[in-house]
């Protein structure tokens, strides 16, 4: 029998898991919708972690008395511009260069997971003793929740137990839900992701839209990488392929949530949940683990069915994704 | 008094490469007044439009709107001059309702869609439009499409408006409901140019006429001061002398039989209906047909690549075999090719059909033989062999056989179709305007190609769009109107004015198809 306790765990741990794979794929439901198809959230999340990582490492190394807030927004902002320049990247490469974009964003990941494990163990290297960096002092005001000042009861500290990135991540899905279907900009990136020869006749600069997108996507897509290195396994790094795993859970995410962003919460949740069933379940070994941490992908796979055999065109991916648009051949 | 005109073009020309789409067109569009732009294929009726509207920018001349001469470098341009095209294709996102597409890229601050509806439904009420603002575009039907591209231009507040062989989309239901609507607009003090080759609604609609016929202006008239007849004779003007090698026919003999052939689109729309004809070994049988008579369908029905309704008939014989007729309805064309057709097709679409663009010619050469025989690796000396002859023996420009084609000049890229197919040695050979878009002495190379094959006892079938070239070429011409055949004629005695004729024969009353 699960007890209360129990599920409030599962609950906890879920939406910590989710929460880094819904920064994943809300980037990736704003590059996708100008048409970009950035195959490389997983490179990109390595980026963001690694250079928040290294940033705050800097910064408490070379300060007597480091604050926290401080530390918080330089790793913060270093992850973000880290990953819009991978982001960049990728632009120049498809966009102005007219690469192709699966390529293009397979690329990008292995580029990405190299990079940020090359620099992440030399910073493990640097720190000596037993070869694991700590940044506490950053990690710690990321992890800083109202849990931490305040007493809650057991039912509260489901929903209020989380470092600010959490909420946050759930202000930039309703944000980007706005964004999208309200804006003007919004509609002219939809337009420009589902049909650009229309959008450029209209008089929309296509690829200043799909730059602008790209980038701000990928450095949005960076912060779960981010958000895994200073709370989720809290301000260490680890050379193995957590990071990937979460990224393309987080591409799976995208289709999971039919590219609406309001989906991407509980759809992370779900995934989450999913993701750490096994703990719960009573004499699994550890390779029967294994395939409950499949489910994600299995639902996945459900939900593609599903959408396919309804049909509907708002939950199609956007018509022109992966396509690149040259004006001259209309 | 002569009120100053909507819109004047002068001595407006238009070149691409060598090609002439435009030369020195001078015209002019009063408000008030629909204006029908009329000419062949290929006379240059869209690319003129095409540089009101901003997508192509004028090599010479000038336009001047109400008297003022301006600039029109962009769509931008032009709707900042009141001017709105509504393209054959439509540019909408299907995803999107009609008010989203209709506010798409315009300056208004803020996106109220509420507001952008009840704008829209203004301009319906004004013009007699019916749509449904917040529907969405995929559940639209191809009527209810155009009528969004049009109100997307009234909405942006264009007076000037160019629509782009509008009709032929419609059911003659939808194409009267619009006709309507264009004379309100007109009624409104909008000019309006509307560019078809459909003679009915040119005599039912406008105000006046002006033809073109390749890239030349050739005259306007005031529609209630004309006629079909005398328009016909305007748009296809007087015999050119091309002076192109007809030897007479010899040992003709039948090599396709086509009879009761009936051909239904997708969409259930009738695009051949009950042709029959016989194309002959030794000769070479012109089709004529404006734009979309059923040309491609009847093509790609010979070649297996249509599904055609009961009864139809094709038989073919091939040289030597005369008396063995095979079947070819409800072949597949793998199973055509097993059967010992030899059938040889250059479609209209060459690098879409026709050749793999980013292959070299060896490549594509061996696309035709990769079957033959029984190693499991292709063959690439024979295809190499036939790449190099086809370079030397047609002159084709191209740094080396294994270039991508794609990256070939259009009358290089005809000349590797061209010579793969008739190095088939085939019995019938189908064409489909193969000179279109090439210059004068690439053309006359395939006719002289086409006319070798003929002498060979081949069945030549040539698809054409240009009636000079029909005249001169072929020995009997096939025309085509909605799908039906309008007659056979002797090329050798016929005039332009009685094939022009046959081409618009029928209509008046079944106009279904484009």
């Amino acid at each position: 029998m699960i007890t209360f306790v129990q599920i409030s765990q599962l609950l906890q741990s879920a939406i910590v898991f989710g929460t880094v794979i819904m920064f994943g794929a809300l980037g990736e439901i704003l590059t996708q919708k100008s048409g970009n198809l950035n195959l490389g959230v997983p490179g990109i999340m390595y980026l963001g972690g690694i250079a928040g990582l290294a940033a705050a490492y800097a910064y408490e190394m070379n300060t007597a008395n480091p604050i926290g807030f401080v530390s918080l927004i330089i790793s913060f902002v270093a992850a973000f511009a880290a990953s819009a320049l991978g982001g960049l990247i990728y632009s120049f490469l498809t966009i102005t260069l007219r690469a192709n974009q699966n390529v293009t964003g397979l690329t990008l990941t292995i580029f990405g997971a190299g990079l940020a494990n090359l620099f992440g163990g030399m910073l493990n290297a640097m720190a000596g003793g037993v070869g694991q960096i700590s940044i506490r002092t950053t990690s710690s005001a990321y992890r800083l929740s109202i849990s931490n000042v305040v007493s809650l009861g057991p039912f509260a500290s489901i929903f209020l137990s989380y470092g600010f990135m959490a909420y946050l991540a759930i202000v930039i899905a309703v944000g980007l839900f706005f964004f999208l279907g309200k804006s003007r900009t919004g509609l002219n990136l939809r337009a420009v992701g589902e049909n650009p020869g229309t959008a450029d006749a209209a008089g929309i600069n296509v690829t200043r839209y799909k730059y602008v997108a790209t980038c701000v996507g990928a450095g949005i897509s960076g912060l779960g990488g981010l958000y895994y290195t200073m709370d989720y396994i809290k301000g260490t790094w680890t050379t193995d392929s957590t990071i990937e795993a979460l990224g393309w859970l987080a591409v799976a995410l995208v289709i999971f949530a039919t590219w609406r962003p309001l989906n991407a919460i509980w759809g992370a949740y779900l995934f989450g949940v999913l993701y750490w069933l096994y703990l719960y379940i009573p004499g699994l070994t550890r390779s029967s683990q294994e395939i409950f941490k499949m489910l994600p992908y299995v639902v996945t796979i459900v939900v593609l069915l599903r959408v396919s055999m309804r049909k509907k065109r708002e939950d199609q991916p956007p018509a022109s994704l992966g396509l690149s648009y040259f004006r001259e051949e209309r | 008094m002569e009120q100053t005109p909507a819109v004047e073009l002068r001595h407006v020309t238009k070149r691409f490469g060598k090609v002439v789409a435009n030369d020195h067109v001078n015209l002019t569009i009063r408000r008030g007044e629909i204006l029908s732009l009329l000419g062949e294929n290929g006379s240059g009726k869209t690319t003129l439009m095409n540089m009101l509207a901003g997508i192509y920018f004028p090599d010479e001349g000038e336009i001047l709107i109400n008297g003022t001469p301006v600039t029109i470098a962009s769509p931008k341009d032009a709707f900042d001059n009141g001017i709105g095209m509504i393209h054959q294709h439509f540019k909408l996102v299907d995803v999107f309702t009609a008010a989203e597409n209709v506010t798409l890229g315009t300056d208004d601050a803020k996106l109220d869609l509420r507001q952008v509806a009840d704008h829209i439904n203004e301009i319906c009420q004004k013009y007699g439009f019916v749509i449904d603002p917040m529907k969405k575009v995929y559940d639209m039907s191809v009527s209810e499409k155009q009528t969004v591209e049009i109100i997307k231009v009234l909405y942006r507040g264009a007076d000037i408006l160019i629509l782009d062989e509008p009709t032929a989309v419609l059911t003659p239901q939808e194409t009267d409901r619009l006709f309507d609507v264009m004379r309100n607009m007109k009624a409104d003090g909008k000019a309006m140019i509307i560019i078809t080759h459909k003679l009915h609604e040119v005599m039912d609609v406008s105000d006046r006429v002006a033809v073109l016929r390749k890239g030349e202006y050739i005259g306007d008239v005031a529609t209630k001061d004309t006629n079909p007849q005398k328009l016909t004779d305007m748009m296809v003007g007087r015999a050119v002398k091309l002076n192109i090698n007809r030897p007479e026919p010899v040992n003709t003999t039948p090599r396709l039989e086509v009879r009761n052939l009936t051909v239904y689109d997708a969409l259930g729309v009738k695009r051949l209906d009950n042709v029959n004809f016989t194309a002959l070994g030794g000769e070479i049988l012109g089709i004529a047909g404006i734009a979309g008579s059923g040309q491609k369908e009847l093509l790609e029905a010979v070649a297996g690549l249509q599904p055609m309704a009961e009864g139809a008939s094709i038989t073919y014989r091939s040289i030597g075999s005369e008396d063995k007729g095979i079947q070819l309805v409800g072949m597949t064309p793998m199973q055509i090719k097993r059967a010992g057709v030899s059938l040889a097709f250059v479609p209209e679409d060459r690098l879409g059909m026709g050749l793999v663009g980013t292959m070299g010619m060896t490549d594509n050469m061996l696309l035709r033989s990769y079957r033959k025989g029984v190693s499991p690796f292709a063959d690439r000396k024979a295809p190499k062999k036939l790449a190099e002859d086809v370079l030397k023996e047609l002159e084709v420009v191209t740094p080396s056989v294994s270039f991508p084609v794609r990256r070939l000049s259009g009358g290089n890229v005809q000349k590797v179709l061209v010579g793969r197919e008739i190095a088939q040695e085939p019995s019938v050979l189908m064409t489909a305007y193969a000179v279109r878009g090439l210059d004068i002495n690439t053309s006359y190379t395939i006719y002289n190609l086409l006319t070798e094959q003929k002498m060979k006892n081949v069945a030549v079938i040539y698809v054409g769009e240009d009636l000079d070239v029909l005249l001169e070429l072929a020995d009997r011409i096939l025309v085509l109107c909605g799908g039906q055949v309008s007659g056979i004629v002797d090329a050798r005695t016929t005039t332009k004015e009685e094939v022009g004729l046959l081409m618009t024969k029928f209509q008046k009353g079944g106009d279904k198809t484009i």
